[in-house]
């Protein structure tokens, strides 16, 4: 289909059109609400901005629709390559296989729901908040599917900028704080990554993914051996601090606290992917005998990630914080699966971004309509909320419920083979880590006893409004996702599994000059 | 044998979750009738399609096996959406449905004034849902589904009132305890992988090749390699750990130590509720996957040994604390336990036909006992207490009487269904090759105990004087005449009715050996379990089921072996002990009779006197012990303390981001935050050293490992 070569572009920067294509909107009268200036175009630039992500959405649509199943790693019809900059020999190079093309849907579903879900929580600059959104997602896309190192690089910096402005224009009280510390903090790791990507430039002559991978795994590059762990740190740390790994964490409770709900659904949703997608990409993919010899130590900061995370979630007074350090313990469990090298670890591993992408987000997204309506966090403001939100509150408990990892809901699938996996490569990781899964019921639980359950406490709970339409149709597709994803996982994984495991075992494709250490 | 006719086994665990998603989604906006229809209808259809299935049993080649695709599929192994049935599922199948059936009717009657009626609904309809895929489940990962997902119902209907603290707390305290056990379970799952899987690691397989939690795989796999699982081989250790796990994560859901504490709690959830889950179905999981692991157990004797000693404990530790209760369902909840550890004991000394039959009658006259305490507990208006009960023959003569059924039955008098489950259990206790005489013992001392603790609620509640509350109830007296006592209506009294029936004659189907029955349960059971593990390296090719294939799905035919031998039948040197044991047994049992008459009836000024000057030993059992005192202090506050004060404040905020947050004033910083160190809370210090430590140890073995 002609579509198949375009299709990669258009998801790519059709959202980052729509952004420019906003700026040009009108603002409009300007009225005074709330303190908050608004304009009467507001309602234009919403629906515009959520019109372009759905057009997003169903182009996504396409690659999973289409899928060649018998070509087991990269698609060859939707790659595309051109020349960019000659010098140095930068190339437009998008490629997708089946670990990145769930992350560029999940990606492409989550910005129209957060997009509905903030529809009146934005008070004031509607426009350059959607505009902000929608730059976004063109880097956050561009991310998973670029194959030139450059090019990966430019987009994975590009996403900062917008999510720091979401955070520092649109959040809480110490916003400023939070988006400075999580932009330096990213930044700074990041740095290491360039290094890494230049050195294989200067050795390799190219920026592209297929080109170095091959080189590096025939061993023509000279130098290797001394550069390999180096080079390994360097991609590492910058994908560790993003996922982020046990102990990078710290500035990820603070950018989810202050952050709009938006930006936390985004932030939990898709930029943590694009740490342990990195991960699998380019240390795995490109230096897997350095990945390998590294990956006990790495393993165990998972592991003390899984249950570290959960236990100071346990005790969190704040409910975005306790979301928020759920999300180390639940990411543990990726890098964690990643680096047991096997089969079912991997596949674990990819069903577990997606389903974090789409429990969390819920989580936050159901946190955002509480803040919406008490304007707080903390959970000893809550109590008994069950009572005046009916409906909300069963809807949070089929996510809560998804998140620790229930059968027949998503999380438990993804946890279940990731522990497998480790359990193959070592009892004692999965002993470890199974431990998580009785934790994280306790803190979850807890919290939703403590929020929901009970008489209530606080006279303003009492007349809470339950869930309105505009907000379930947020959430519902959330909802039914975290079903359906728990139900028919081999929809998924029969693309994921092929990626993952070439992703697994990238030396295989090649020739080997020299034997391999096992 | 011919080919199965198709059976539909997924319908029966999708009709009631089909009733629990109407009366979720729209029980709101129906009347309360339509709720009640729909919540009778759909496990009625259950049930139906289980008598249906029954009554074509006999020309089925077993176990009958129905796949419905894949839930899971990666490279390395498929987990289908299948079922299976056999005489093990085919009797739980009955339980579940029949007694989940009458205690839906009953609940009509219980919950029609209570708020949130058709939520209790549909609960009760998600969790036969969960329950009948547990018992129905070809393989160990969709039972792990039912095996949560019954731990969900159950945790969503203790806290059913979830206004009350102490009910969302019993709720929170029956998951996390039971997740406890499913941590086990989980792990057992994986070794379970690792051994039967194909080759571990990123091995090149055609997708999806193996089955590889499937029951028929996992059993005609050990069947088919005697010589590799034979007792003291690499195999045999391998099944013990993975025996273990099953066992510990069974200890969690069936209540027995050291994961007992939940059970006694989840009597914040509605009377229906801690009849059909906590006495009837739910709690008896833990014996239906022994026994569907068997074949397991059968390899791994340690496992089998500490399940034997397990039951054993359990049942008299939780019967010395029903001695002492006062709230009748309390009493109940720790008979609960006791009896659980009967059948547990049982499934230790390989005795499984009798842990089933025990399962069956305990059914029908715990969910009796359960119900009928809850038309009590109706009839005076949320009143639980014992102290305050009392005379009530004259007032509630029906709910007496099965009452009485129900607690001769437990109590173990001829010729009610308790007497033959559980001189079974005794008496393989004592002469299976698995058994001890001080397994014996401690049964029959517990047997004693339980008579007197079933009479003494018996007569507590129904004998004697009315002894009202002293403080006369204001919570309650919402304009109701606290006099007016009067039985519950039909729809709580039939099926109380019809339990007490089949408390009466549901244990002449067995009609043990000893009196001269033919032993029919054991006999119909007995293809299950017969797969004896040999040191030795011959293996009888009958006893397995498909022996040999591993890859044999669709061929559901197997010899059903042409007479099965009754477990006891070969012993008949013993059968004169046999006799005697029995009539011991009931003299036992007549003896807490007596003993509970004496104390509650003729001298009720006695027990009392009897606690005080037992003093502080009557003191710690009247508080259980104080165990969930003493895992609050040993395990729940040093996590959350340590959480709190080393991993929060002290490791994240202090240290962590302490060195984040600026390079140059770092070092003030962290000297600054570290002071938090010392807390001067001792549980800190206390993590503090075990932080440490464990960080020394995993260097260690990292170190070693390398």
């Amino acid at each position: 289909m002609a579509i198949d070569r375009w299709i990669l572009t258009l998801v790519t920067f059709l959202p980052a059109a729509g952004a420019l294509l906003l700026m040009f909107f009108p603002r409009g009268r300007r009225h005074e609400e709330h303190g908050h200036e608004t304009f009467s175009s507001d309602n234009t630039i919403k629906w515009a901005a959520l019109i372009i992500s759905l057009v997003v959405f169903a182009g996504s649509l396409h690659l999973p629709a289409n899928w060649d199943h018998s070509q087991h790693g990269f698609q060859a019809k939707y790659d595309v390559h051109a020349a960019w900059i000659n010098s140095p020999k930068i190339d437009y190079h998008l490629g997708v296989d089946g670990v990145s093309m769930w992350l560029v849907v999940l990606t492409a579903f989550l910005v129209p729901v957060s997009i509905i879900s903030s529809w009146n929580s934005v008070h004031g600059r509607m426009k350059e908040f959607m505009v902000l959104m929608l730059f976004l997602e063109t880097a956050m896309i561009g991310v998973f599917l670029a194959l030139d190192l450059f090019l990966f690089y430019v987009f994975w910096e590009a996403t900062l900028i917008p999510m720091a402005l979401l955070i520092g224009m649109y959040g809480h009280g110490r916003r400023i704080y939070a988006a400075v510390k999580f932009f330096l903090y990213t930044m700074v790791a990041s740095v290491f990554m360039l290094a890494a990507i230049i050195w294989l430039y200067v050795k390799v002559g190219t920026f592209d993914y297929f080109a170095i991978q091959q080189a590096l795994l025939t061993g023509q590059v000279k130098g290797l051996e001394e550069a390999a762990p180096w080079l390994f740190l360097g991609f590492f740390f910058a994908f560790a601090v993003k996922v982020p790994l046990f102990p990078f964490h710290t500035w990820l409770p603070d950018a989810h606290v202050e952050a709009p709900t938006a930006g936390s659904i985004l932030l939990a949703g898709v930029l943590l992917k694009m740490g342990t997608y990195g991960l699998m990409r380019f240390n795995l993919g490109l230096l897997p005998e350095e990945s390998r010899a590294n990956a006990s130590w790495i393993i165990a900061l998972s592991i003390i990630g899984i249950i570290y995370g959960a236990l100071v979630a346990m005790v969190q007074p704040n409910l975005k914080k306790l979301v928020a350090y759920s999300s180390v313990s639940h990411l543990g469990f990726v890098t964690l699966g990643i680096f047991s090298f096997t089969a079912a670890g991997a596949d674990g591993a990819v069903y577990q971004m997606l389903n974090h992408g789409v429990s969390t987000g819920a989580l936050f997204m159901m946190l955002g309509y509480l803040y919406d309506r008490r304007q707080t966090y903390e959970i000893n403001e809550y109590g008994g909320v069950a009572t005046p939100m009916p409906v909300y509150s069963t809807l949070f408990l089929i996510i809560t419920l998804s998140s620790i990892g229930l059968p027949l809901l998503n999380g438990f699938i993804g946890e279940f083979l990731i522990l497998t996996g480790a359990f193959q490569a070592k009892p004692i990781y999965a002993v470890l880590a199974t431990s998580g899964v009785i934790l994280s019921a306790a803190y979850m639980l807890w919290m939703v006893q403590r929020a929901f359950y009970g008489e209530i406490r606080q006279e303003a709970n009492r007349t809470l409004p339950d869930i309105t339409f505009r907000e379930r149709l947020a959430l519902v597709p959330l909802v039914v996702m975290a079903i359906v994803m728990g139900l028919a996982s081999p929809y998924w994984m029969k693309s994921i599994d092929p990626s993952a495991r070439k992703l697994n075992d990238p030396t295989s494709q090649y020739v080997k000059v020299e034997s391999t250490r096992k | 044998m011919t080919q199965n006719p198709n059976l539909n086994l997924w319908l029966i665990p999708l009709l009631p979750l089909a009733g629990a998603a109407l009366n979720g989604l729209f029980g709101a906006r129906f009347p309360k009738r339509m709720v009640t229809a729909i919540a009778w209808i759909f496990p009625g259809l259950a049930f139906l399609q289980a008598l249906w299935i029954t009554s074509k049993f006999s020309g089925l080649g077993l176990p009958y096996i129905e796949s419905h695709g894949a839930w899971v599929q990666i490279s390395s192994f498929t987990v289908d959406f299948g079922f299976y049935l056999d005489q093990l599922s085919l009797v739980m199948l009955l339980v579940v449905t029949g007694v989940g059936f009458l205690i839906h009717i009953y609940s009509a009657g219980y919950m029609w004034e209570e708020g949130g009626y058709y939520r209790f609904f549909a609960y009760l309809n998600l969790f036969m849902f969960f329950m009948l895929m547990l018992i129905l489940a070809n393989n160990y990962l969709l039972m792990f589904v039912g095996w949560e997902g019954v731990g969900l119902a159950s945790y969503l209907l203790i806290g059913f009132y979830f206004l009350k603290h102490s009910a969302s707390q019993a709720g929170k305290k029956a998951f996390i305890v039971n997740r406890i056990g499913d941590f086990a379970f989980l792990l057992g799952m994986f070794l379970l992988i690792k051994t039967f899987g194909a080759a571990s690691g990123t091995e090149v397989n055609p997708v999806g090749a193996v089955n590889v939690l499937d029951f028929t795989h996992i059993f005609s796999s050990i069947a088919g390699h005697p010589e590799m699982f034979a007792i003291g081989t690499a195999g045999s250790l391998t099944l013990t750990i993975i025996a273990f796990c099953m066992m510990f994560g069974a200890t969690g859901k069936s209540a027995q130590i050291p994961l007992y504490t939940w059970l006694p709690d989840a009597m914040e959830g509605p009377t229906p509720v801690s009849a059909l889950i906590h006495a009837a179905t739910m709690v008896t999981a833990g014996i239906y996957m022994v026994a569907r692991s068997s074949i397991i157990f059968d390899h791994a004797p340690a496992a089998q040994a500490a399940v034997a000693v397990i039951g054993a404990v359990t049942a008299i530790f939780a019967a010395s604390i029903g001695i002492t209760q006062f709230d009748i369902k309390r009493v109940l909840a720790y008979s609960t336990v006791s009896q659980l550890g009967y059948m547990f004991m049982a499934c230790g000394v390989a005795a499984y036909s009798a842990a089933i039959f025990h399962l069956m009658t305990h059914a029908f006259f715990k969910a009796l006992l359960f119900l009928s305490a809850g038309a009590v507990i109706h009839s005076l208006h949320h009143e639980q207490d014992m102290r305050n009960m009392g005379g009530l023959r004259k007032k509630l003569p029906i709910t007496f009487a099965v009452m009485l059924v129900g607690t001769i039955a437990i109590a173990g008098i001829p010729p009610f269904a308790g007497f033959f489950s559980k001189d079974e259990i005794l008496w393989k206790a004592y002469s299976s090759p698995h058994g001890h005489w001080a397994l014996w013992l401690i049964g029959i001392i517990t047997a004693l105990m339980t008579s007197f603790y079933m009479f003494r609620m018996l007569f507590m509640t129904f004998l004697g004087e009315r002894r009202e509350a002293a403080h006369g109830h204001e919570e309650d007296g919402h304009g109701h005449d606290h006099h007016e006592i009067h039985e519950s209506p039909w729809v709580m009294l039939a099926p109380l009715v019809i339990l007490a029936a089949l408390s009466i004659v549901g244990g002449w189907y067995w009609k043990p050996a000893v009196f001269s029955g033919e032993n029919k349960f054991d006999a119909f059971l007995s293809p299950v379990f017969e797969h004896k593990a040999e040191p030795a390296a011959h293996m009888p090719a009958g006893g397995a089921p498909q022996t040999g294939a591993v890859e044999s799905h669709d061929e559901t035919a197997l010899a059903v072996p042409s007479h099965a031998a009754p477990n006891g039948a070969g012993e008949h040197g013993n059968e004169e002990l046999e006799h005697q044991l029995a009539y011991l047994s009931v003299a036992i049992a007549l003896m807490g009779l007596g003993l509970a008459y004496l104390l509650y009836v003729r001298r009720p000024e006695l027990p009392a006197r009897i606690a005080e000057s037992l003093g502080g030993s009557y003191k710690a059992v009247y508080n259980k012990y104080y165990v969930d005192e003493a895992y609050q202090a040993a395990v729940v506050d040093p996590i959350v303390d340590g959480s709190t004060d080393v991993l929060w404040k002290g490791m994240d905020v202090g240290v962590i981001d302490g060195a984040v947050n600026g390079a140059g004033t770092s070092a003030k910083f962290l000297s600054d935050r570290l002071r938090r160190m010392q807390s001067g809370n001792i549980r800190s210090y206390a993590v503090w050293v075990a932080l440490g430590a464990a960080a020394v140890l995993a260097y260690m073995i990292y170190m070693g490992v390398q």
